[in-house]
């Protein structure tokens, strides 16, 4: 699982070393916000000049599923002091949830499943920052016709596959890219912002017409 | 910390930080409105679709023709990572096929 994060850290730092972002600023965002698909998407849109809302709202759009993992665990550590609680919050992830969530999906769950998530987030910080370290380092050492930018999209590649589990979310993804596509010169990295919005208005749309058949 | 973009960072980090934290640490009771809750499916395909295309999708600005090299990398890269599943196969397949096909050209 470490070793799967390793590389979107590095894209991280890579991307922010591509489009010109200082180290402080690349590794600030890391240790920020700490969340990887939105700092590229955060990077990609200051690269293109958009405006500071448009960045912001499209950065908490993509992490707007923490909302979920968030009132799926928040009842199972309801108990635990602040102390706990606080941290907990920043250190949430795709894999914290993923992993410590399926110990609460068993007739008798575990004890010191607190104990447990912080074993999964901790880690993932640590290697999250270095990663971020290594890339934008990586990126600065290594020569350009290397096209190293190229980890950027190949990365959000992995990420999309998956995601498309069914037609509406083939429609979705369909949209959102070829709008995407043709929205590029757009200024302000309203291409992408729009593009992404009508793809989800796209899949609730095909969602709703395949379930009337 | 002049840089404005400083100020972006913090505003997302601290957005990010209410999102992780609203039933954690805030202990809210609020639920989602169901429309809410059907849109964020389509979140992960729309949002990644939008961000990889045209990173794929490349137009040479003087001529107008597509970056073929790219282009091809990609779909192999596609191909790879819905067969294996596996972000460093999907990483090594886009970059190999990218730069075989850079000495090639």
């Amino acid at each position: 699982m470490l070793a799967a994060v390793t590389p979107f850290g590095v894209a991280a730092g890579l991307a922010g070393l591509e489009v010109g972002l200082s180290p402080e600023i690349t590794l600030g965002m890391s240790v920020i916000i700490f969340a990887g698909a939105s700092q590229l998407a955060a990077i990609q849109l200051i690269d293109a000049n958009a405006a500071a809302p448009i960045i912001v709202i499209t950065a908490l759009l993509i992490n707007l599923r923490m909302l979920m993992y968030s009132a799926h665990l928040g009842p199972h550590f309801s108990d635990l002091p602040l102390r706990w609680r606080g941290p907990m919050a920043y250190l949430l992830t795709d894999q914290a949830y993923a992993l410590t969530i399926s110990r609460f999906m068993v007739d008798e769950p575990p004890a010191h499943n607190h104990w447990f998530y912080m074993g999964v987030g901790a880690p993932l910080w640590v290697i999250w920052q270095l990663a971020t370290a290594f890339g934008f380092w990586a990126g600065a050492a290594l020569p350009a016709s290397w096209e190293l930018g190229f980890f950027v999209p190949l990365i959000f590649l992995a990420l999309l596959v998956p995601a498309i589990r069914n037609r509406p979310s083939f429609v979705a993804a369909a949209v959102a890219g070829s709008l995407s596509v043709l929205g590029r010169n757009l200024p302000a990295g309203l291409g992408l912002t729009s593009a992404a919005l009508a793809g989800i208005v796209a899949g609730m749309a095909a969602e709703q017409w395949w379930s009337d058949d | 910390m002049t840089d404005p973009v400083w100020l972006i960072i913090l505003v997302i980090g601290a957005g990010t930080f209410f999102w992780r934290g609203a039933f954690l640490v805030f202990g809210g009771h609020l639920t989602l409105p169901t429309v809410v809750r059907r849109g964020l499916n389509y979140v992960p395909p729309a949002a990644f679709a939008a961000l990889v295309l045209p990173g794929l999708v490349q137009f040479d600005g003087a001529t107008g023709s597509v970056d073929e090299a790219r282009l091809l990398a990609g779909l192999v890269a596609g191909l790879v990572a819905w067969r294996s599943r596996s972000t460093l196969w999907t990483l090594a397949a886009g970059m190999g096929v990218l730069w075989l096909l850079r000495a090639l050209l």
